[in-house]
This record gives C-alpha cells, structure tokens and sequence, in this order.
C-alpha cells in the first residue's frame, strides 16, 4: 500500500500567507536575471579608448575580474570626487530623507524594488561615504548607516547605477534640489575606473572616439545615407534637395545624433532637415568628423564626455562658420546647453546666432553660439515664413513626449509644441504630471537602451506608456512625436508592447510633412511613402 | 450558474476584490512604504491603477455569472504588467489562483449554511479556466519581449539593405510579411 500523504485541511489552505519575508535592503544581494541588465563592456573598446581593466567578462559570472586593490582605486576615486565636485559632496551630506522623491522614478514606480527609490539610490553610495568619510560611520557602522565597501556592494552599484537613466525627474522634487543623477554619473564614473562600464556604452563611444559617431559611420557612409534620402524626398516631392558636405565657408554648421542616419523613424527626421534647410535655402554644411551630436561619453565620464565633445567646436573652426545648429536629440543638448562651454568654451571664434530668415537673435545661445532645431523652427513659424499644409498630418493624433534633458535640462519645452500645432491639426497632450518638467522618461535614456535588457526597458517606459495609453484611449492618439534619437530607437519598440497601433515620429518628419515646399509635385505620399490622407489609391 | 451562489458572491464582492488585491500586492515583499497599494493616482501609480482596475473588473464579470471572456481584457492588462517584472511564471501567474482560496475563505461560511457547493465548484472551474487564458497571455508577452528585439533590429537595417539594393523593389509591408512566415 502506498503510504499515506498527510494533506493539509482546507481550513489550513485557506491560512496561507501570501506575502514573503521582505529583508533590509543592505541584506539584499542583487540578482543578474537575462533581459534585465546589460552585457558588460568589451576588452576591445575598453583598449580603444585607453580605459582602466580591459577583459572579457559577463555580469551573469560570478567573478567580474576586477583588479587587485580594486577598493583602493574607488575609495580613491571618491575622495577625490568629494574635493573636485562641491554638488556631489553636498549630495552625500544633506539628504533629510523626506521621501519627496522616493516615489518619482519610473523605474520605481514600475517595480515596487525600493533601491530603485532615489534615495535609496543615492543611499548606495552615501552608505559607503558615511563608512570613510564621516566620523559617525567609522565609529558607528551600521547604527550610522554605513557600510564596508565589498564586491557585493560593487554588483549593486552596476546594477542599480545602470538601471537609473539620469532623468532627474527626481530632483524636480527634492525640497534641497538634490539630483540623483549627478550622483550617478558619478557612481558610473566609479566603476569606470575598475573597468565596468556596460557595451551599449562603450562600444558606442569607442566609435565616436574613432569615427566620430556612435554608429562607426565613416564619411563615405554618411554621404551616402544622407544621399539615399535625397533620392527619396525627389521620388516623394519632386525637388532634389543638395546638402553639402564639410564645406568651408558655409554660415552655418548641423551637427545631429548618428541615429538619424540610420534606421526608422531617425532617417525621416533626417529627410525632414534636409528638406527645411533646402526650402530656407540656408548656407549650411553637414560635417562627416563632427558627425555626431550625442555623446555616450557623457555615461561614461566627465572626461570622456569632454573628450568626445570637442570635435563640434574643432570642426566650426575649421570650416569657419558662424554658428551651429543642432538636430534633434536628448541628451545631446544636456551636454551641449550645460558642459560645452565649460570644457570647450568661450566659443569667440563664433558668432552669435541670428536666424538669416528672420532675423532674430539667439541671445540664449549667446555663449555656445549652438541652438537648437525647434528653436530654429518655432522661430521660423511665428514669423509665418513657412507654407504650410497641416491637412496631410490630418490621419494623425498626435501627442508629445518631452524628452527628460531637453525639458528638464534646458527648458525646451513650448518650442516643439508650437511647431507641432502648427503643422497638425489633432494634438492631445498627456496629463500633467506626466509632460513638461515632471515628463516621464521614456525609460531607455542614458545609454541604456541596448536590445538585451528588453526587459528592464518596458519596466523603465511604462509610466510613460502608461499616460500614452489615457491618451490613446480618450482621443484616439495614434502618433507619440519627440525629439529625440534614443525616443525615436526605443519608443517604437515600447509603444509595441504597451499600446499597439501608436507610431513614432520626430517633430522635424510631422513638419516636412505639410511643408509646402516651392515648386514641388503634388505628394501622394508623406516621407514613409505612406497615402496621404485623401490622396490614396490616385496614382 | 448557481443563482444562490452568485447573491452570496455579489454580498461580498468588495472584501473580496480587496483581499485579491491585497494579495496582488503581497507578492512585492520590498515594497514597504505601501506605494502601490496606497498612491490613488492612475498616473503617479500605474502598476496600482492596472491591478485595482483589472480586479474589480474581473470580479465584476465573474458576479454577473457571465462568460469570462469579457474579463480577458483585464486579465490581459494585469500579465502584460507582470510578465516584465522578474517574477518565475508560476510567481507572476499565482494571483489567479489566489483568488480561489480567498472566495472560499470569504463565503464558506454561507457556502455550508445554503449547501452550495455545486455553486462553489462551478465558480472554481471557471476560475481554472481562467487560469489556462492566463497561462497563453503570459507566454504571448514573453515571446513579444523577444520578438521586440528582432523587429527593434530590423528597423536600424532596413534602410541599409535598401541601399544595398537588396530590397529596394519590395515595399516595406511585404517585407514584413516575409519575415514573419
Ligand atoms: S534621475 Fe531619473 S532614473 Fe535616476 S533616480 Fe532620478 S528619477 Fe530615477
Ligand atoms: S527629496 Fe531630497 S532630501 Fe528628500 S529624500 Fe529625496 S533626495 Fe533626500
């Protein structure tokens, strides 16, 4: 006979608790679960780019092959850090652990995993400051909140320093202005210096160091795709646009992320500069050295982002332009508004610019003599310069995603919406905790938008999602606009999985568009050689 | 369906919507200060909004005795959520069966009194059939995770092997479809 099984009562079913025991977060070791972090960093980038400890390794292994006296280098990393940047030491000291910012963070709010909390974030490092630094956590310890600095500690750091996309949308919060993000560039510059950055990252900038773009592009690559696009918009408009290339002499020099050269919907953005500047007939030049905008750098290091940087001004010296204007991207602009001038500047060899259109004067880019394309654009449309259509977007409900540096960054936030209203006639915006400068991040920035951690990605976007779908469903919003390259690689992908049927389109592609441009055929198409609305099936 | 057993059901439709929940919330042990369970705002608390609004509306169509198809959409709504949270399929899917243990905890008492255990037992097969939609929602969204990536790459080649003359003539949709046989 079979033994017999002692089955528990029902009544006992009944009693099962459901929760887990929740541990303190410093006895919590994290976990390196596929599709939730990034691969590691490659020897061979790491050797490009002359950065500390180049090897093969896999977070997923337990031995990340750090350097003997790995401690050493990162304590002293931070103690020089501490001297050198007066932000970051403030950060340690003054956080009150009001909890004002706890709940802020999409990747927060996506998770419930409190170390995802920005101040449990920063906490990750005060612990180990306080161990060091402070007087009550060399004598209290863990009393004081203060930790040993271990390879567990490390891990977590990795983990949680990259799963931060340094939106700031935490600090718009914080009563003393306290910015997680400063305190995780910093984190990252830490593990930098014993060799863990992740490959999304360094492979990016060891192209940008040696190509000039993230993308490896060289220039011969880039005329072409830059060409292939003129063929289109000649098939789509009828007009050969003629953009140059490394022209000396020209008034003004474009500099925009790699991502539109390449890839959907980057190149219709792309198509739809190439199509405004023709149209102003504007002195310009593309630069195939000074071809990237972005700057990974600026994930990686100050240095690095310093280093990756200087080739815009090199090259408007060389050309000898007046000023640049720069394409749509995020983070590119954080750097361009808040560090070039710094690192680079006072750019006198420049001039201040003036829209030859209109006439007006960028007295905000006084300094970094660079303005940005929707300021450029809006500018152009409240002078009415532009003819436009905004009928041919009439298929379209569009809403705006403000991407976290360009909004929260440097307060660019009417100018893409009056271009947009200028050229669509459906617009809906999300709710209003969740644009401007309390946008959510679209959960990717920062150069965490590899193709391995999908995961992490959908967690980190669903806030974002999240108000798009209220959208979607209340006004039937079928096109999120943005400007920026990471939104225009990541967002087609998130949109996919939380609100299908929503497109992605930069506010540069929604503008050609219904640009009416002189002398051109009638469109049948727009830039996606899609039907205009009305205009199907007349060919 | 047991008419008897739906009245009872319907009597105690809140407490159990808010165990189910409560339960829902259990499964993220970390989660100490009570964000998701207490932040009301649909937009300052997604994953919140999501559940509460997914429970009450399955609750509600399983009350009405209804073919729980029209539940699905919630269903739907709260796997896509989980299905991207670090949780085991069996963690991330637990919560439908929880719901049995809480209805026969929260009306056994009434259960016993009307001697309606046909009524019970009938509810907890709809509840297992449930279960399988939930299984095939979760697996859907895991392989999306998946297929996201491949589509994510090629959109960043396409315009290259256009270039390449590798595909100009074939227009874009087409292609698609090729790809996805
Ligand atoms: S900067 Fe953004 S991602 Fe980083 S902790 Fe703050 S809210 Fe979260
Ligand atoms: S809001 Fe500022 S002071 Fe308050 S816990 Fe967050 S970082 Fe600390």
């Amino acid at each position: 006979m079979a033994p017999k099984v002692k089955l528990p009562k029902p009544e006992e079913l009944a009693k099962i608790e459901f929760k887990t025991p929740a541990t303190d977060w410093m006895d919590t070791p994290v976990e390196f679960k596929p599709g939730t972090f990034c691969w590691g960093s490659k020897e061979k980038d790491l050797l490009t780019l002359g950065l500390p400890n180049p090897r093969q390794w896999s977070p997923a292994d337990e031995d990340w092959k750090v350097p003997e006296g790995w401690e050493t280098t990162i304590l002293e990393g931070m103690a020089e850090r501490l001297s050198k940047y007066r932000s970051f030491k403030i950060f340690m000291d003054i956080c009150v652990r009001c909890g004002a910012c706890a709940d802020k963070c999409h990747f927060y709010i996506a998770t419930g995993d409190p170390k995802n909390m920005p101040v449990l974030r920063a906490e990750l490092i005060r612990s180990v400051y306080k161990k060091y630094f402070t007087k009550s956590g060399k004598f209290l310890g863990r009393l004081a909140g203060a930790r040993e600095l271990d390879m567990d500690v490390l891990k977590e750091w990795w983990s949680y320093f990259f799963q931060c996309t340094e939106c700031r949308r935490c600090s718009v919060f914080c009563p003393y202005g306290i910015d997680q993000a400063e305190v995780t560039i910093i984190g990252r510059e830490l593990l930098n210096l014993v060799g863990l950055n992740i490959d999304w990252i360094s492979g990016p900038v060891a192209n940008c160091y040696m190509k000039g773009n993230h993308l490896g592009l060289e220039p011969h690559a880039i005329a072409g795709n830059i060409e292939s696009m003129v063929d289109d918009i000649e098939d789509i408009t009828g007009i050969r646009v003629n953009p140059t290339f490394n022209r000396k002499g020209a008034e003004i020099l474009f500099v925009t992320p790699s991502g539109d050269l390449l890839g959907e919907p980057g190149i219709q953005t792309c198509m739809g500069y190439l199509m405004l500047f023709h149209e102003l007939g504007l002195d310009y030049t593309w630069s195939t050295y000074a071809s990237e905008g972005g700057n990974f750098g600026f994930f990686t290091s100050n240095d690095m982002a310093k280093r990756l940087n200087y080739k815009i001004y090199a090259e408007a010296k060389r050309l000898g332009v007046k000023y640049i204007i720069g394409g749509e991207c995020g983070h590119m602009w954080r750097v361009l508004n808040q560090y070039m001038d710094t690192w680079h500047g006072p750019a006198d060899f420049l001039e201040v610019p003036v829209s030859p259109i209109t006439g007006t004067v960028f007295e905000n880019a006084k300094s970094t003599k660079m303005i940005h394309i929707s300021e450029f654009t809006a500018d152009l449309i409240k002078h009415n310069k532009l003819n436009l259509d905004p009928t041919r977007n009439d298929h379209l409900k569009v809403t705006f995603h403000d991407s976290c540096n360009p909004s929260r960054g440097m307060g660019l936030l009417d100018e893409p919406r009056e271009i947009i209203k200028a050229v669509c006639n459906n617009f809906y915006e999300m709710p209003e905790n969740t644009i401007r400068e309390k946008t959510f991040c679209c959960g990717a920035g920062s150069g965490l938008n590899a193709s391995e951690n999908m995961e992490q990605r959908m967690r980190g976007g669903f806030p974002r999602a999240n108000a798009v779908k209220y959208v979607q469903e209340k006004h039937g919003v079928n096109m999120l606009a943005n400007i920026c390259a990471v939104d225009r690689a990541h967002f087609p992908a998130l949109m996919d999985y939380w609100n299908p049927g929503v497109g992605v389109t930069g506010v540069t592609e929604l503008l050609a568009n219904a640009l009416v441009m002189k002398g051109e055929k009638e469109r049948t198409t727009n830039l996606r050689f899609e039907d205009l609305p009305g205009k199907g099936g007349n060919e | 369906m047991d008419m008897k057993f739906l009245e009872i059901f319907n009597g105690k439709k809140i407490a159990i919507s808010s165990r189910w929940l409560d339960a829902m919330i259990a499964s993220y042990p970390n989660d100490n200060s009570g964000f998701l369970m207490n932040q009301k705002d649909r937009f300052a608390n997604p994953v919140g909004y999501t559940f509460t609004t997914g429970i009450e509306g399955i609750i509600e169509v399983l009350v009405k005795g209804e073919d729980f198809s029209e539940s699905v959409s919630f269903l739907e709504d709260i796997i896509k959520v989980r299905a991207i949270q670090d949780f085991t399929p069996a963690k991330a899917m637990a919560f439908v069966f929880q719901l049995k243990t809480i209805v026969r905890e929260e009306l056994g008492k009434e259960i016993r009194q009307n001697q309606i255990y046909d009524g019970l037992l009938d509810f907890e097969s709809k509840i297992d059939d449930l279960a399988l939609t939930a299984f095939d929602i979760y697996v859907k969204y895991r392989e999306q995770i998946y297929e996201l990536r491949t589509d994510e790459l090629k959109r960043m080649t396409f315009s290259l092997l256009k270039k390449a003359n590798l595909m100009s003539e074939i227009p874009d949709q087409e292609v698609e479809h090729k790809d996805q046989k």
